[in-house]
């Protein structure tokens, strides 16, 4: 008992001194610092573009209906799910969407409604699948993603680009920030945020804030950290986890309208592969595939992290397009190796105290 | 007499086979309604001037060779493991660039081979190899998700397969790279029924000749008492992805020889849902556990199937994906426990105790 | 004083298909009383709180709260009526804060106000004085730390009633001194606790009363410092002092003391936390390690197959140094380990009782070298005969069997492997009579064949009609090795209870 006294002390005098971080700011702070640590080498080793708050902005316009995706799968990740249905959803949503501005008169928000509607049911069919039938969620996901993906070569085979004026317009809307750079014949070039960044960021917020200050975003928490406990702490396990991949399919609507906003087309190849990249950006922001850890800025900076590894792999001008994918796969298997080392360290530390 | 053939019912109804035998009539009978001559098989002689057989059942089994082989690796990893390993497409890609890469040395398209066929196959499946025992040791080394290990070859493997083959189209030069995903000259069937055949028996002899069945599902089963009894479930497990990377290496090298050179992007493509697709349909639980090779086989062959009806009913290959899609969720519905267990209340309540279920 | 009570359940009877888990019995709680509820394995304990938390509905009797009947059907009425429950393991999230795991799932809110939760926390937790911060993590706290949320959750609920169902088994002297504190506390402020505890030095300390179930019925109920230790334990066993001594032992097998010594460590440990301890078997031995439950005695014989971590120690089997660090060197030492938890680490539920059965001779016999179906069938068929096991088939996959026969099948797989030394952990557990006399009859046999076997129960009387040599446990450590005369139940007992002086 000699060792289980001194621990025991040990602990006492650590806790007085300062606690140790939760499992998700842990994982968050090493997703910031790694992301500023890429950046700012990034900034002193090639300077040009990435000295410009334009680039900087650039990265989140490139990649604003992705930052929503992520934000829904950390969602459903956070609640120990997963639902890789959401780039074929976003994908078909953004056709739909195109189809019936053009081609069927719908107005811009009867054709936002519609894409809402469409993500809703897309998470209402495997939510229910998920939490009321207890089929597994990868299985699910995959045929949502199957259909998503076949059916938008129903409704259009071809690409398409918008031609709805009023679309257009709101296209064009952007916010020019106060800051930029001047171009070496001495015009000043604002950095811009696309419409679609700033819905994208203004959801990032609001989940945000569902995750941290609201029962459900608390209960989603309990639920992905251990179910069985949540259930007896008197949570609705069940319907909990339907909400979360309800919300999940409402973002991924979201995230096709924002999409066509950037892009302004559809076509059926487009966004292939984002709910990889989404997986692969909440996992790099400190969400666990196990679920109960996750947070949502984390994944935000994942996304950015993804990007700026792109830039700097251009940057280092590598011959091949290749070595972008590579260096993803890489980085993903660092964190993930990197996570489960952490986090069965730490258990094994939790385990003698 | 009527008990025994109860009897026989009972028992064929309790088969783990009994869902994909049931599919596969369904599927036949569709298909001679739609079209009375689906089991012609006629012999012509192709482009390159060997005779070569054609017919909806011969394209069924061709084209259905790569998924079989898949599903013999998918089933042992799903046992071993409780997971499947969705890198195989991806995984694929990169062993037929290797292959490719072998033959053509640094040429795109050489006018004779540099390498053997032989050595490049090899080669191949020694690098698939590699990328099987690192998906392995993840998932049994530090305990990641089969699904989530696999991710990182999912998103790395066809950029590492670009890499491998330094970013250009390559062809293979002459005929013969040719005979092992079309015809040899002379044998009118498609050489990978052969491929596929030949593996077949292989896993047969190693089930039948090592403890690779026993190991994999006791492991899958209960881990705790597989260590208790002397096994070492980190090997087990990682043994049946590098014998999935195997049968990867071979579903490369059949996609390369097919065409005689490679496209990075779309080879294999979604391959690994439709190998997960088998051996649900085998009746496998995804879980892990026991498991039927004989039915993922078949399980294979049935998506071929489906694949091939719906081509021939004018649905297009694109929107094929949505069909699947519901096929899948009807197959799981079906086998959900919670759906299980409504059904059985059901049926005690109604009265009925003879259960014809699955 | 009839207004003391604040539960009582009385008549209680639950049956399980084939066994009577409790037949009518009655268990009362005062106010303000912590109440230990005493049995060996297989009493009786769980299920009577089961019931009372309606988890499992009763067949028979009732429940009364206050006075009044109650019809508890789900954990939630339970709650609803003050009946609070803090498991062994806890059931709370590790991934969220203190405060968060004290206050989730209940009240009606949208928002979190994380200040106030906070604060409620602080004040409760600084009330009960647990060490604990309510933003810190909870997996970050020490598991007594953990235990003690959850009752300060339970606290803040309003409880009547506090079931503690042995909380103290994962924690070492000073967290359990502290659980005590937070135990008197709530005792001061009228809550009924109901202690579930295998350990006696802690019924000692703080229990009021103390009711013994023994297989399925109520021994009695009695005022904790009216009974002495050794009486409790007997009754606990199931038999008056005066028939324990009488009780002879004849079929014994004693062992001539030149016979060689087959296994021996020195200071052997594992990660398990069992202290470092030495041991040696000769052949045709059998000897016992007993103890009450989580005295370490399953800990000892796993470190000696290598089932947990070993941390260290020297072992010499036949007289030549071995190292045995996992299950396969001890197999290969020829060593057998039938597990304690049969359903857990013994079985292959969805396999054949064939492929059950030739499992651990198969992995000896090498990955390369499978037996073929013939030779599996005849290995089956053999020892499904020798140990008579009940299957309709040698094809019948093993959780179709009952307990008993599962239980052959596990037997039979060591046995098939002829090993030199087996280890049995409680064999016994949870099967027939019939079937007990048998698995003795056979662990007798074997030994007069020259196997060595350790064999441990939790009745000592099946014990002490098996073994020739008894080394006995408590808190983890060997604390006396009985053998020969010495070998009587009384002697054990107070082994097993140990001194006053010993206090925990």
């Amino acid at each position: 008992m000699k060792k289980g006294i001194n621990t025991f002390n040990s602990r006492h005098t650590l806790e007085k001194r300062r606690e140790p971080m939760t499992d998700t700011n842990l994982l968050l702070s090493i997703t910031i610092g790694i992301f500023v640590l890429f950046y700012g080498f990034s900034m002193v080793k090639f300077g040009g573009g990435f000295l410009r708050p334009n680039q900087f902005f650039d990265i989140f316009n490139e990649n604003g209906a992705l930052i929503i995706i992520a934000c829904g799968l950390s969602v459903v990740m956070v609640a120990g799910g997963i639902d890789i249905s959401v780039g074929g959803v976003t994908s078909f949503v953004c056709m739909v969407s195109v189809v019936m501005l053009d081609d069927h008169g719908f107005s811009v928000a009867q054709t936002l409604l519609l894409a809402l509607g469409i993500g809703l049911a897309f998470g209402a069919a495997q939510g229910f699948l998920v939490s009321y039938l207890e089929i597994q969620p990868f299985i699910v996901s995959l045929a949502g993603m199957f259909f998503a993906r076949g059916a938008t070569t129903m409704v259009e085979v071809n690409p398409r680009t918008v031609q709805h004026v009023s679309f257009k317009a709101l296209r064009g809307v952007k916010l020019n920030l106060p800051f930029g750079y001047t171009a070496n014949n001495g015009n000043f070039i604002a950095a811009k945020l696309e419409l679609g960044v700033i819905i994208a960021l203004a959801i990032v917020i609001v989940i945000f804030i569902i995750l941290r200050w609201t029962k459900f975003g608390r209960s989603l928490y309990a639920v992905g950290g251990n179910s069985q406990s949540a259930l007896m702490l008197g949570i609705n396990v069940k319907r909990t986890r339907f909400c979360s991949y309800l919300l999940c399919g409402l973002l991924a609507g979201i995230a096709g309208f924002v999409y066509l906003l950037h892009t302004g087309s559809g076509s059926v190849t487009q966004f292939s592969g984002a709910e990889m990249k989404a997986i692969a950006s909440s996992i790099i922001g400190g969400t666990l595939l196990t679920g109960g850890v996750g947070n949502i800025i984390g994944t935000l900076f994942g996304v950015l992290l993804l990007a700026t590894i792109n830039l700097i792999v251009i940057a280092l001008k590598l011959k091949g397009p290749w070595w972008q994918g590579i260096t993803v796969g890489f980085m993903l298997s660092l964190f993930i190796i990197l996570q489960s080392v952490i986090l069965s360290y730490r258990n094994r530390r939790r385990a003698t105290i | 007499m009527p008990k025994s053939i109860k009897t026989l019912l009972s028992g064929f109804a309790r088969s783990p086979l009994l869902i994909p035998f049931s599919m596969l009539a369904v599927l036949i009978v569709f298909n001679l309604i739609m079209d009375p001559a689906f089991f012609r098989i006629t012999v012509v002689t192709n482009n390159a001037g060997y005779p070569s057989m054609q017919g909806r059942i011969v394209a069924i089994l061709n084209n259905g060779s790569e998924l079989a082989i898949l599903a013999i690796g998918m089933t042992l990893v799903t046992a071993a493991s409780g997971g499947q390993d969705i890198s195989v497409g991806a995984a694929a890609s990169i062993a037929g660039a290797v292959i490719l890469r072998v033959v053509c040395g640094d040429e795109t398209a050489p006018t004779a081979l540099h390498a053997s066929i032989i050595a490049a196959v090899l080669a191949s499946i020694g690098v698939a190899m590699c990328f099987g025992a690192f998906n392995g040791v993840l998932v049994s080394v530090f305990k990641i998700q089969p699904m989530v290990a696999t991710l990182i070859l999912f998103t790395a493997g066809r950029q590492i397969a670009y890499w491998i083959g330094g970013g250009k189209i390559l062809n293979a030069p002459g005929d013969v790279f040719k005979y092992f995903g079309n015809n040899i000259p002379g044998i009118a069937i498609p050489t990978p029924i052969f491929i596929t055949l030949a593996c077949i028996v292989v896993i047969a002899l190693v089930l039948k000749f090592t403890n690779l069945g026993l190991y994999s599902q006791t492991v899958g089963i209960n881990v705790k008492s597989a260590r208790l009894n002397g096994l070492n479930p980190v090997w087990i497990k990682t043994l049946t992805y590098i014998i999935m990377s195997v049968c990867v290496a071979i579903v490369g090298f059949i996609k390369v020889s097919r065409t005689g050179n490679i496209n990075y992007d779309t080879l294999a493509k979604d391959i690994e849902m439709d190998a997960i697709l088998a051996v649900a349909i085998g009746g496998n639980a995804l879980s892990g556990g026991k498991f039927n090779l004989t039915g993922s086989i078949i399980g294979a062959y049935i998506i071929q199937f489906l694949t091939n009806t719906l081509y021939a009913t004018n649905v297009s290959s694109d929107s094929l994906k949505a069909y699947k899609a519901i096929v899948i969720i009807v197959i799981v519905v079906i086998g959900s426990p919670v759906l299980k267990e409504y059904a059985d209340r059901l049926f005690r309540r109604g009265g009925a105790a003879q259960g014809v279920r699955s | 004083m009839q207004n003391d009570i604040i539960l009582s359940m009385r008549n209680i009877t639950k049956a399980f298909p084939g066994v009577l888990a409790l037949s009518g019995v009655d268990f009362t709680l005062r106010r303000g009383e912590i109440h230990a509820l005493m049995g060996e394995n297989g009493a009786g304990k769980s299920t009577l709180i089961k019931v009372l938390t309606g988890v499992y509905p009763k067949d028979a009797g009732q429940i009364y709260i206050n006075d009044d009947a109650a019809g508890i059907k789900s954990p939630k009425e339970a709650q609803r009526l003050g009946i609070a429950t803090v498991y062994q393991e806890i059931t709370l999230c590790p991934n969220l804060t203190v405060a968060e795991n004290m206050f989730m799932g209940r009240g009606k809110y949208k928002f979190v106000n994380w200040n106030k939760t906070k604060r409620k926390a602080r004040r409760i937790l600084d009330s009960l004085d647990i060490p604990a911060n309510p933003s810190q993590q909870l997996a970050n706290c020490s598991l007594a730390v953990q235990q003690m949320v959850a009752i300060a959750r339970t606290v803040d609920m309003d409880c009547k009633v506090l079931i503690l169902d042995e909380p103290t088994s994962s924690l070492d002297e000073q967290e359990v001194e502290k659980l005590f504190r937070l135990m008197n506390e709530l005792k001061s402020r009228g809550v009924g606790i109901i202690f579930v505890t295998h350990f006696l030095e802690q019924v000692y300390k703080v229990c009021d009363r103390i009711t013994v179930l023994r297989n399925g019925e109520l021994v009695g109920e009695y005022e904790t410092r009216e009974l002495p230790r050794l009486s409790l334990v007997s009754k606990m066993m199931g038999k008056e002092l005066d028939d324990l001594s009488s009780l002879k032992k004849n079929d014994v097998v004693s062992t001539e003391n030149d016979a060689p010594v087959v296994y021996q460590a020195e200071s052997l440990s594992s990660v398990a936390g069992v202290k470092p301890f030495d041991f040696q078997i000769k052949k045709g031995e059998v000897n016992g390690f007993t103890g009450l439950l989580g005295s370490g005695r399953s800990e000892s014989v796993r470190a000696i197959f290598g089932a947990d971590k070993v941390t260290g120690g020297k072992i010499t089997v036949h007289g030549k140094r071995a190292k045995i660090t996992a299950p396969k060197d001890a197999m290969k030492h020829g060593i057998g380990y039938l597990p304690e938890d049969r359903k857990r680490d013994g079985i292959v539920a969805d396999l054949s009782v064939r492929e059950n059965i030739i499992l651990a001779l198969q992995v000896l016999n090498g990955f390369f070298k499978p037996f073929t179906k013939a030779q599996q069938r005849r290995f089956a068929d053999e020892y499904i005969k020798l140990l008579g096991v009940k299957t309709a088939s040698v094809d019948t996959p093993i959780k179709s069997l009952s307990g008993g026969n599962q239980q052959k099948v596990i037997l039979a797989r060591w046995l098939l492997t002829h090993p030199k030394y087996l280890i049995l952990d409680e064999p016994t557990r949870g099967i027939d009579v019939g079937t007990k006399a048998e698995i003795q009859r056979i662990v007798l046999k074997l030994a007069s064949e020259g196997m060595s076997i350790t064999f441990i129960s939790s009745e000592i009387e099946e014990m002490l009609r098996t073994c020739s040599r008894l080394i006995v446990m408590r808190d983890r450590s060997i604390v006396g090795e009985l053998r020969g005369s010495d070998m009587t139940q009384d002697r054990i007992m107070a082994t097993i209870a140990g001194g006053a002086s010993d206090n925990a």
